[in-house]
């Protein structure tokens, strides 16, 4: 095996040990074996040929793109771009105008039923989808016919997954998701705004390894990323269930980060797997609710965009009783009150004059029982 | 033997009334409780997470309710039947005492309706403390009303499930041996969860269960004198103080051995001298000592231990002085850090008292309408 990778060390220009650590990390945010890891590591090592990629942009903010161009996993452009042929890409493309829009059309042709179609930005459907056109071709139609041949489609992104925020009322433009517009298709969709890369490059992995998709939940997004609420995740869920929130920015307890559900924190309907992965590789709770900021709920339909931001979630398991005994602010205070001294008090004087008053009788009746 | 007889009478006395104020009065908080949450009604706190509730409707409760216990020992263990007529009063009050420490334990937990968790299987938490004590506090609460039963079968008149009933009794007497003996030295266990937040007088590593073992026994046969006295005298009941007595014996047999195992404990670890630096723990220390060395004093002498006045005394003062080690150990000296304190609010307080009023009712009620006491022969 070691001789494979000196190959690939050459072609890639990375370390052998760099490129199985980062196999293996793509393969454990899979939720996969380290033998499916070394498995990667060879379709990556010895790749029959790159599979070509067609990326469509519609309306949107290149966002995903930026996203992905900023996954710092050992060396994205050298791994991904010499793993994968990306034959068109609007915003990565160094040609422009017909050139590349020839070169796609060849593409797609030659690579008929092979290739992989990715999808970024949502598509306008109004007045025939006049209101967003590439080389004279509404993104409608782009997106028609590079679906008619791929081998898969994935729509990454919240816009390409539902339409996004271009999709909220009143959605001037009409603008929906790829899967809306490709009835019949499976479209695997990774939403988030941003998405996060690594979702979707594991995605691509295994497809890449396996041939086929991961497992997708009912609105199409792979289980391994989309299958928990990013509550039951969340490191200030302990903060939820121990009733301790934040309720205003800047306050006490949005200073000791506690839990953001009364700011509107959408964690508890949203699923994602924001908490576990995080964002840009520097850890240390990097993603929203990380940095003091509640979840908007981007990468679940009818959440993102569409409630407003400082609404209450709807929350899908326990509901937070208001019941719990405030913790925080008992600190240096004595809560002795008279009234309770002496309630207390009377308690156990209660039990010893009740006590004295059973011997008296008792020593009296006896008193009687013996005069009997 | 004379056998056991409902006892009659009006229900609705001024203290039987009293009684129901105080127990209305809880009711009511109790309902601050479930509707504005613990914070509204409790002074517990992130330090001290168990109040009274806990400290004193479990752990006491408990160990005040061990009087059937205690006696189920020297009866069916011992083979002493001569104590039979005290156990159908003593099954009762242990009955209602774990029932309400139930209650009691209920009420204190922040998420109640996850409650039924602690029954699944699947669910359970082996490496729990709690869990040995919920499950075996829960399982003698049902053993109880097994071994109550006959009373009720009696009174309307069941014979027949009666007689199957005894039949399998004797296990259920067993089961009501083995699972006190689990759970009350568990409870005791607890502070051994609790490492160095207990004081040093209070802890020991090896030793925690057998103390609250020996104590709660101490309690149960104190509160079998102290509520067939307070019987006798509400009641007008025969003097059964030859009985008592000897169950007086027995307590000073059982404490003298807790009072050399506490001894020997602090002296081989030396924290002798904490007993003497004369501080709140220190004072604690001496005052509950003193009141485990009084019953020992009286209950050694004949005269004294046949004397029902002075018997009394030794009850109380065995009974003040388990709850009082109940009391340091889980509250009083219990440390938990710096800046907590804990002191319960009037509502708190009126809760637990307002469920040993209901204790008392229900006591009041059952022996005046099932067989349980013995009626005195000349009435």
């Amino acid at each position: 095996m070691k001789g494979d990778f000196t190959t690939l060390e050459k072609r890639l220009g990375v370390s052998r040990r760099d490129f199985l650590k980062y196999c293996t990390g793509i393969a454990a945010s899979l939720g996969l074996s380290t033998s499916d890891a070394i498995a990667m590591a060879e379709a990556v090592a010895k790749p029959k040929k790159r599979p070509v990629v067609i990326w469509l942009h519609g309306q949107e903010c290149t966002g995903p793109t930026e996203t992905l161009l900023r996954s710092e996993h050992p060396t994205l452009e050298r791994l991904i771009l010499e793993m994968i042929s990306l034959e068109y890409h609007q915003t990565l493309d160094t040609g422009a105008g017909h050139q590349v829009e020839h070169m796609k059309e060849l593409s797609m042709k030659e690579n008929a039923g092979k290739y992989l179609l990715v999808v970024e930005g949502a598509i306008p459907t109004k007045d025939g989808g006049v209101y967003c056109k590439i080389a004279g071709k509404t993104m409608l139609e782009h997106t028609v016919e590079a679906a008619e041949n791929a081998a898969a489609i994935i729509a990454f992104g919240s816009c390409a997954s539902w339409g996004g925020v271009q999709s909220a009322y009143p959605n001037p433009t009409g603008a929906q998701g790829t899967q809306s517009v490709l009835p019949g298709k499976t479209v695997v969709n990774i939403p988030g705004c941003p998405p996060n890369p690594y979702n979707f490059l594991a995605t691509v992995m295994h497809f890449l390894t396996f041939g086929s998709l991961p497992e997708l939940d009912s609105q199409n997004r792979p289980k391994f990323a989309y299958g928990r609420l990013i509550h039951e995740n969340c490191e200030r869920r302990p903060h939820f269930d121990a009733g301790r929130f934040a309720k205003e920015f800047g306050d006490e307890g949005h200073k000791k980060g506690y839990c953001l559900y009364k700011l509107g924190c959408k964690g508890p309907e949203t699923y994602s797997n924001c908490p576990a992965v995080e964002f840009n590789d520097i850890g240390g709770g990097t993603w929203p609710i990380g940095v003091g900021h509640p979840c908007f709920g981007c990468t679940e339909e009818g959440v993102g965009f569409t409630k407003p931001l400082f609404s209450l979630a709807d929350v899908k398991t326990h509901t937070p009783p208001n019941a719990f005994p405030e913790i925080s602010d008992r600190e240096e205070t004595s809560n002795v009150t008279a009234g309770a001294a002496a309630v207390a008090g009377a308690a156990v004087g209660a039990i010893v004059g009740g006590a004295a008053m059973a011997a008296k009788k008792s020593g009296s009746s006896d008193a009687r029982d013996s005069q009997d | 033997m004379s056998k056991a007889q409902p006892l009659g009478g009006t229900i609705f006395t001024p203290f039987f009334m009293a009684m129901m104020v105080l127990f209305a009065i809880s009711v009511y908080f109790l309902g601050v409780r479930f509707t504005e949450g613990m914070g509204a009604v409790a002074n517990i706190n992130g330090g001290y997470p168990w109040g009274i509730w806990v400290v004193y409707d479990v752990v006491i409760g408990t160990a005040l309710a061990c009087g059937g216990y205690a006696l189920a020992i020297t009866i069916y263990l011992f083979n002493k039947g001569q104590y039979h007529p005290l156990m159908r009063a003593a099954l009762l009050a242990s009955l209602l005492g774990y029932a309400l420490g139930g209650i009691g334990a209920f009420i204190d937990m922040g998420r109640y309706w996850q409650f039924y968790n602690l029954l699944l299987p699947w669910h359970m938490n082996f490496n729990a403390v709690m869990l040995e004590v919920g499950l075996c506090v829960a399982t003698y609460i049902l053993v109880l009303v097994i071994e109550f039963a006959p009373a009720f079968l009696e009174r309307i008149g069941a014979t027949g499930l009666l007689k199957a009933l005894n039949k399998v009794l004797f296990l259920f007497i067993a089961l009501g041996i083995l699972l006190p003996t689990m759970h009350q030295s568990s409870l005791g266990s607890f502070l051994v969860a609790m490492g160095y937040k207990v004081a040093p007088l209070w802890q020991t590593v090896y030793f925690q269960p057998v103390l609250a073992l020996l104590t709660a026994l101490c309690m149960g046969f104190s509160i079998v004198i102290f509520e067939a006295s307070m019987s006798k005298v509400a009641f007008k009941l025969d003097d059964e103080t030859h009985l008592l007595s000897k169950l007086g014996k027995i307590i000073v047999g059982i404490l003298s051995v807790y009072l050399v195992i506490r001894f020997a404990e602090i002296l081989m670890h030396g924290k002798f001298g904490y007993i003497f630096a004369g501080d709140k723990n220190s004072l604690l220390f001496i005052m509950e000592t003193v009141l485990f060395i009084i019953p020992i004093v009286i209950l050694s002498s004949q005269e004294k231990r046949n004397n029902p006045k002075v018997l009394i005394w030794a009850a109380v003062s065995m009974l003040f002085a388990g709850s009082l080690y109940r009391f340091n150990a889980f509250l009083l000296t219990y440390d938990p850090g710096p800046g907590y304190s804990y002191f319960p609010s009037v509502s708190e307080i009126m809760v637990t008292v307002g469920i040993v009023a209901f204790e008392i009712m229900a006591y009041i009620v059952l022996v005046k309408t099932l067989p349980v006491l013995h009626k005195p022969k000349h009435a």
